[in-house]
């Protein structure tokens, strides 16, 4: 099969697959060895995390729409890109995200209120990065792969088995950091992947700009082994990442994965793609959705009952009414706490801004003004 | 007690706070096996293994962002950066993520990274080897910029560094490496805090402020001064982020006079931030306006030219004259 997306890149490499899009198993077994344990309830049970992080993203893009968030970035359409490759990790392992990868910070078992706090503009960061072993998500393209890989190197210095993880998409390949982040963890052979989410689109974007070959061929030029799958097969997705962290953790070096998916939402919220999507293309890929393949898996192995579908459904409406909640429960940040954690330690000139800035204040709340 | 040159104070004061803390990492280029090419880090590699001097490949924001992921996992990387004019493709990853992870991350995230930079110029080099871009780091909030400008505060101002939990930018007076003087290496840590200015020399006509190469220049420039019966006070800043203003403005306010020097370009410098701030404080303390003595707003100019670039001891003279109210290259001008 050919994904729609890959028309840019006639020299197509070898797309690996599990499920294709109707659900059926394509056989590999290279690839299935490394999912064998991977049982129909678990299978319902990466099924049932997609279903919640796309229930999560719809309803932070409604808070979005309702003035309670400043912007939301959508993840619609990357499901099995985020779930398969974030439940292939443990918990001693350390992601480095971009501000898409939500679905992995709710794998990473982040609080609700915490996914919200940087997109209402409360706070610069969601959470406290050692509390769930996930940076604070990255805004700035592609800085995160260095930091991966920097930590990755403290993983192999102090001689743990523990693997980082760099989320990034098609758009950083482009950026000179992902490229050093590669001969960086190519010449020390440290213990990194490379997660490449192929979503066809930077903003306006098409890969066809980023890349006149698919984007997995590069990274063999760097000494890196590379895997090109199917993004949507979240099962597909999950062996990548387990292959990629078995050679981490065995002294193996880093590993690049392309996961070949489709941003099927904007950019963020503020984006309008109409201006430059092609419909039809869009239309190609929902065909090829994420959950939808493993739902008729599921069905037809008698698994998708109608109890496990309101079950589901029960668990992701819980899960947007707690994120609504969490949301409202985000008190607005005091005025003076905008000069907190600069530095670690007292900083003469901004104390000096900071004790007039109160006077100010207070001169403003006395009424003598 | 022993006579070291700035270089070899420096390397000495990195060597101590490696065997003080195994989670000490220096990274850079060229800094193992050949130590540096000012020699730095000489026999650093030898002495602790590849695994805790490593030879980087040649990118400067791959030096910076992989810096940013040891500090991540509870490292404190020291990164060599190889020449001044080398810092600037590391400078998204200096002023986009090393200055701002402890403010975005509310105080979660440390970045105890230190980040050497030889500067300034004055040895003849090609382009790309004198630049002088410390106030660039400066105006970043975040970080924490010094400058040593000898080899006793050399060795002492590299493990405060080193020490420091915020993120140190470590400007190194590239002329003045081969300085030697007597350097006491058991000097306590917080013999002088980091962020506090020196008064080099005690003065009372006016305040000559400097950092880094030209504390010499200004220290000999004051000798000169004192031959024609003017007493300069040169204040050594060392840190520029913090800037020791209170130290500043207690001077000026005995002398009534400033004058600031430093090789980096004038406008927008540090110079034009200790004019402006020291003239909120003090203002009816000044008898004078207060005078830059610096580079000129110029990219750094060819090895040949370099001499009329740089400020030396007779144009912080002749700007002394002027704060002073003695004939000078501008008098006449109604200057």
């Amino acid at each position: 099969m050919t994904a729609p997306g890959e028309k840019a890149h006639p020299e197509e490499a070898k797309l690996l697959q599990l499920l294709d899009a109707d659900g059926r198993r394509v056989p590999d077994p290279e690839l299935e060895r490394w999912v064998e344990d991977v049982s129909t309830d678990q299978l319902g049970a990466l099924y049932e995390d997609m279903a919640i992080a796309r229930r999560i993203d719809v309803e932070a893009t409604a808070l979005q729409r309702q003035g309670e968030l400043g912007l939301w970035p959508p993840l619609l359409g990357q499901e099995a890109s985020q779930i398969g490759s974030a439940r292939a990790l443990r918990e001693d392992d350390f992601v480095f995200s971009s501000y898409r990868e939500n679905g992995v910070a709710y794998c990473r078992g982040v609080g609700f209120e915490d996914i919200l706090r940087v997109w209402r503009g409360n706070s610069g960061s969601g959470w406290d990065p050692y509390s769930i072993n996930m940076a604070t998500p990255q805004i700035i393209i592609g800085a995160q792969t260095l930091h991966a890989t920097g930590y990755a190197l403290g993983c192999q210095q102090d001689g743990v088995d523990s693997a980082a993880i760099a989320y990034f998409g098609d758009g950083a390949t482009s950026e000179g950091d992902v490229n050093e982040a590669m001969v960086f963890a190519a010449s020390f052979q440290a213990p990194v992947i490379f997660f490449c989410q192929n979503n066809q689109w930077a903003i306006s974007e098409p890969v066809g700009l980023q890349a006149r070959r698919p984007i997995a061929g590069r990274a063999p030029g760097f000494g890196i082994p590379s895997l090109r799958v199917d993004g949507n097969d979240v099962l597909a997705v999950l062996a990548a990442t387990r292959i990629a962290l078995d050679r981490a953790r065995s002294g193996g070096g880093p590993t690049f994965i392309e996961a070949v998916t489709y941003r099927v939402g904007p950019h963020t919220t503020s984006d309008d793609p109409t201006r430059y999507e092609d419909s039809n293309q869009r239309e190609d890929w929902v065909r090829r959705d994420p959950l939808a393949r493993v739902e008729a898996h599921l069905a037809a192995a008698g698994f998708f009952s109608d109890g496990f579908r309101d079950g589901v459904k029960a668990k992701a409406d819980d899960a947007a009414a707690r994120l609504r909640a969490g949301c409202h429960s985000l008190k607005d940040p005091e005025p003076m706490t905008v000069f907190e954690h600069v530095y670690s330690s007292p900083h003469p000139a901004l104390e000096r801004q900071r004790a007039r800035y109160t006077q100010y204040l207070a001169t403003i709340e006395g009424g003598n003004r | 007690m022993s006579t070291l040159t700035l270089s070899k104070a420096i390397n000495s004061g990195l060597r101590r706070a490696m065997d003080d803390d195994p989670k000490v990492v220096l990274l850079g280029e060229d800094i193992g096996k050949l130590g540096g090419v000012f020699r730095v880090t000489d026999g650093l590699q030898k002495d602790f293994g590849a695994h805790r001097v490593i030879d980087t490949p040649l990118a400067e924001a791959g030096i910076i962002g992989t810096a940013v992921g040891l500090a991540y996992r509870g490292y404190r990387p020291v990164c060599e950066i190889q020449f001044d004019g080398f810092i600037y493709p590391g400078f998204d990853q200096i002023v986009s993520q090393v200055a701002k992870l402890h403010y975005r991350t509310r105080g979660a995230v440390k970045m105890p990274i230190t980040i050497r930079v030889p500067f300034g110029g004055g040895i003849g080099a090609v382009e790309h080897h004198s630049e002088s871009p410390e106030a660039y780091f400066a105006h970043t909030a975040g970080l924490r910029v010094i400058s040593c400008s000898n080899p006793q505060d050399a060795h002492l101002m590299i493990r405060q560094a080193i020490a420091c939990d915020d993120p140190v930018l470590f400007f190194e007076p590239k002329r003045r490496y081969w300085t030697k003087a007597d350097v006491d290496e058991s000097l306590a840590l917080d013999s002088f805090p980091m962020g506090s200015a020196r008064i080099a020399a005690a003065g009372t006509d006016a305040t000559l402020v400097a950092y880094g190469p030209l504390v010499q220049t200004a220290l000999d420039a004051a000798t000169a001064a004192a031959d024609e019966g003017i007493s300069l006070e040169v204040i050594d800043l060392r840190s520029l982020s913090p800037i020791d203003f209170d130290t500043v403005e207690a001077s000026v306010r005995r002398t009534g006079r400033l004058v600031v020097t430093h090789e980096a370009q004038q406008s927008f410098g540090i110079g034009a931030e200790i004019a402006a701030s020291i003239t909120e404080r003090c203002f009816y303390h000044l008898e004078a306006a207060p005078e830059r003595v610096t580079g000129f707003d110029v990219p750094y100019p060819p090895a040949k030219l370099e001499e009329h670039y740089l400020p030396d001891l007779d144009r912080i003279l002749d700007a002394v004259d002027r704060v002073m109210g003695r004939p000078n290259s501008l008098s006449g001008q109604g200057l």
